[in-house]
């Protein structure tokens, strides 16, 4: 894609109602288009589909980059209001380490806690140390690499393991 | 409504407590709504009747949006825990705006009704037990002891055990007793020149004897009852485990992984059993031992029997310290060991897929790292475990050497006689083989409160569709069944959005839509494997959640979207669900789906077996095998979700002209993709994307040239692509 041209065969806009609106190259226009990742934890930056409203694929997006500035920051913009998958930095306490257990944890996103209902809610990714913690609510927690957490995160994570 | 005196604008009517920012950063927020106006605490827009209040949610984030029809005015975020509270403070709003257009006083709430889910409320709460919020109580650490739970009923024999144990303990102390008189008035006396007393040795010897039988019989007597004990109280956990497993939701199951069930139910129970019969009885053993001997020691001599105990607080802190990682350890083994059955639980009934992508080195190779993986939680436990047993054996050497020493220099003292030394060390050796082994069952029990941990965590689950505690009698079921605005979601994920549908009792309902537009969901709900989200299901005016579960099911019949059979003949598999029935209401049951002769073409009939999952019969046999289960019970309300997909054009047209009478006189709803199939259906229910988009009959929707249409036309245009297949329109199928 490095030859890919600066502008996008669609345009992508911001409507007074906060949803974006894509007009195509045939001219059709959807409002409350929405970007999805394609592999949303394995190779998030790879490809990206704007989705209508209803659910149809409308552009298959195969890298950021290759698209003009606005329509790049439009996604991203959007992309960063839909995500939403914490970090975990550090786990500073949890109740228990018999499961429902809940964590107090620090977060790329500030300090909260998370009820973890089963074992089974951790799911190995497939880096080297990466887990995504499910918590009882439906929101997902990434440890990138839990070797690289401080000693006390991992000595509790590990009884969880 | 203007700001009245008696409302003080700084008196909110509701409040929302928001825990994300704009920045999806946890942070705490406050929405708060007056009679007038509206406010996050940094802004505040007054109340126009323009003003919407609207919320979605993603991946676990509820956003509630505000906007005056026009542009956007703000948008506040909040994590799901909160979604009840958003959804009633939005409700909050829309009742104050309106009254607000409208000039008249805001509706009074209605009594008796959750206000999240609209279910209904027992008159004497006003906390909906569906959304109150789920507790998170951890099962104790002492989860050993609610084994007693199931040792109750055995009480009597465990007392008996109990007493065997303390009495046969008791004989066996008796022998070192005697070696003390044996040496200070026999064999020291003697040496000293003085004749042997004969009949003491006599009675000293038979007393030994007699100690040894005695011992031996109570023995005996102890290990037999408690191993029965304990064999019944592991098949009475197995089985409550199995009873509870069943009654849970499919929610439990889906997520979880075949092979740890079963290696909870299977492995850990047995462990738990061999804990208790064995090594609990140890144990219990061992410390009647020690205490007994401590007791005997202190008397013969407390100097002696200090310095004999002088170990004893190292032993223990040792074990205090190894216990919590063991326990850890043996629980991560637990955890491991299921991992490795899983990954047999997933191969074994994929086999055909394995071999049909020639998957099996990667497969053989998965396995391998499961046993790795196995292996390496092993050997790091077993580091800590090996050094643990030597470490003990040590400590009982060095005990015995300190009791020499301070008993020779007691006996140089006089302070003590050699028998007494002697009867020392034969205690001691018992004392610390009991030591030795009472460190070692600090693994057994380590590794039972891991597994009963494990079994725990199934007993403690709350099914999610649970059985009320009153349930309402469900009056004699028509087959009228009302869905009112429900929304449901898997998880994060929102399927249904506001369905409203009600079906008359004998109606036939079609249920047609794309593939993931939330046809199974709605069936779902409707049998109550899960509970809706918002909303209610009612059958008979009665909401599906006030009944007994098992109550309500007995009326549905259900064929499955993909048909299971299970292990065993033919005629077992159809009368499933009703195992009373005679061989012609079976035989009945096969015409009527269709299944009686290609039934009639196995080798043994009705009686043949089908492998496991029916792997012997092919797809739309599977199909018609379980339509005849389905319509064996009976049921009022019979659900076919693409009962008939797998199966040819012409076998399904007699199956449905076989069904058309038994549809007769009770509610269907049926799922197709070929829309022929529902040619019957009183009502075509069109569902788009977990709503409902069309309702209506045949002819109906085809003049509204809608979602249905368009859905038709899709179908028939394939087939006019291919002109061999000239059917009559009314016919037409969409090639598979
Ligand atoms: N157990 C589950 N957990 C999470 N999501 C699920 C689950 N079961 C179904 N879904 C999702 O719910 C949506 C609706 O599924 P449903 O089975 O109701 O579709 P359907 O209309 O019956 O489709 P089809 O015609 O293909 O059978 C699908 O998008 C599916 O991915
Ligand atoms: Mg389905």
């Amino acid at each position: 894609m490095s030859s890919a041209p600066r502008s996008a065969p669609f345009a992508l806009t911001r409507n007074p109602m906060g949803r974006l609106v894509y007009v195509g190259a045939d001219g059709g226009i959807h409002e409350g288009v929405v970007p999805v990742r394609a592999f949303a934890l394995s190779a998030p930056d790879q490809g990206i589909a704007l989705m209508s409203a209803e659910g149809r694929e409308l552009e298959w997006i195969e890298r950021l980059d290759g698209l003009p500035e606005d329509v790049r920051g439009l996604i991203a913009e959007e992309l960063a209001q839909r995500e939403f998958m914490p970090e975990i930095k550090r786990i500073v306490a949890v109740s228990s380490f018999a499961t429902p257990s809940t964590w107090r944890v620090e977060t790329s996103r500030g300090a909260t806690e998370l009820v973890l209902r089963s074992e089974d809610d951790i799911r190995r990714l497939k880096g080297p140390g990466a887990l995504l913690i499910a918590d009882s609510q439906g929101i997902h927690f990434l440890i990138r690499d839990r070797k690289m957490l401080d000693a006390q995160s991992q000595r509790i994570l590990k009884r969880f393991l | 409504m203007t700001a009245s005196a008696t409302l003080p604008e700084a008196s909110p009517l509701a409040t929302l407590e928001i825990d994300l920012d704009d920045l999806l950063e946890f942070r705490p927020g406050l929405l708060s709504l007056t009679a007038t106006q509206i406010s996050d605490g940094r802004q505040t827009w007054t109340l126009t009747p323009r003003l919407t209040l609207t919320h979605h949610d993603h991946a676990g984030v509820g956003t509630l949006e505000l906007d005056d029809g026009e542009r956007r005015l703000a948008c506040w975020r909040y994590s799901m825990g909160r979604n009840p509270a958003a959804l009633k403070f939005e409700r909050a709003f829309n009742r104050q705006r309106d009254s607000l257009a409208s000039g008249l006083p805001p509706p009074p709430l209605l009594a008796g009704i959750c206000p999240i889910c609209r279910g209904p409320l027992a008159p004497d709460e006003d906390d909906c037990p569906n959304c109150a919020r789920e507790l998170h109580t951890p099962p104790s650490t002492w989860t050993l002891l609610r084994l007693w739970r199931f040792a109750r009923p055995y009480k009597g024999m465990l007392l008996a055990g109990f007493l065997l144990t303390l009495a046969s303990t008791a004989a066996t102390l008796v022998p070192p007793y005697l070696t003390m008189p044996l040496m200070d008035d026999v064999l020291i006396p003697y040496q000293n020149g003085k004749p042997l007393d004969v009949a003491k040795v006599g009675w000293l010897l038979g007393g030994l004897l007699g100690a040894a039988l005695l011992a031996w019989g109570l023995g005996w007597a102890r290990t037999y009852i408690l191993a029965l004990v304990s064999e019944r109280i592991g098949a009475d956990l197995r089985t409550t485990t199995y009873e509870h497993l069943l009654k849970l939701s499919l929610e439990y199951f889906g997520g979880k992984r075949t092979g740890d069930l079963l290696a909870r139910i299977g492995t850990e129970t047995d462990r738990i059993n061999v804990f208790l019969s064995l090594h609990l009885l140890d144990f219990a053993t061992d410390i009647l031992m020690i205490a007994m001997t401590a007791v005997i020691l202190f008397t013969i001599n407390p100097w002696l029997a200090l310095a004999t105990l002088v170990p004893l607080p190292v032993i223990g802190w040792l074990i205090h310290a190894v216990r919590d990682r063991l326990r850890t350890g043996f629980e991560q083994i637990d955890r491991v060991w299921a991992e490795v059955t899983s990954v047999l639980a997933d191969t074994i009934p994929g086999i055909r897929v394995v071999k049909a992508f020639a998957q099996e080195a990667r497969e053989a190779q998965r396995f391998r790292e499961a046993n790795k993986h196995n292996l390496h939680v092993n050997d790091r436990l077993n580091r800590v475990w090996s050094l643990f047993a030597p470490t003990v054996g040590m400590l009982t050497e060095i005990g015995v050497l300190v009791v020499w020493i301070f008993g020779i220099w007691l006996i140089t003292e006089g302070s003590i006689t050699v028998g007494v030394l002697t009867a020392f060390l034969a205690y001691i050796t018992r004392f610390y083989t009991r030591l030795d082994s009472m460190s070692r069952i600090v693994s057994h029990t380590q590794k039972a409160a891991a597994g009963a941990k494990r079994i725990f965590d199934i007993l403690d689950h709350v099914s999610s569709v649970p059985d009320p505690a009153k349930p309402l009698v469900l009056p004699p079921v028509q087959g009228g069944i009302r869905v009112e605005n429900v929304h449901f979601r898997y998880g994060n994920r929102a399927i249904l959005r506001g369905i409203d549908l009600d079906i008359q009792p004998g109606e036939m309902i079609g249920l047609v839509g794309h593939s993931g537009s939330g046809k199974s969901t709605l069936v779902n709900l409707i049998c109550r494997f899960y509970d809706v989200s918002e909303g209610a299901v009612k059958v008979e005016g009665v909401d599906l959640r006030s009944v007994a579960v098992a109550d309500y099911r007995k009326h549905i019949g259900l064929v499955l979207q993909e048909p299971f059979l299970f292990f065993g003949t033919i005629a077992d598999n159809i009368a499933y669900g009703r195992p009373d029935a005679t061989r012609a209401e079976i035989v009945a049951a096969a015409r009527a789906a269709h299944a009686h002769e290609f039934i009639l073409r196995q080798p043994f009939g009705y009686d043949s077996l089908v492998g496991e999952r029916g792997q012997a019969l092919s797809g739309g046999e599977r199909q018609r095998i379980s339509i005849a289960r389905a319509l064996l019970i009976n049921p009022k309300i019979l659900i076919l979700d693409e009962a008939t997909s797998a199966v040819d054009t012409e076998t399904e047209f007699e199956i449905q002209q076989a069904l058309n009478n038994l549809i007769r006189g009770r509610t269907t709803i049926a799922i197709a993709h070929r829309l022929s199939t529902l040619r019957r259906a009183d009502r075509l229910v069109v569902m788009d994307r977990g709503r409902i988009v069309e309702i209506g009959d045949h002819d109906e929707l085809m003049a509204r040239e809608g979602a249905y249409w368009r859905l038709y036309q899709a179908q028939t245009r394939q087939l006019d692509a291919l002109p061999a297949l000239g059917a009559p329109v009314e016919e037409m199928e969409k090639p598979a």
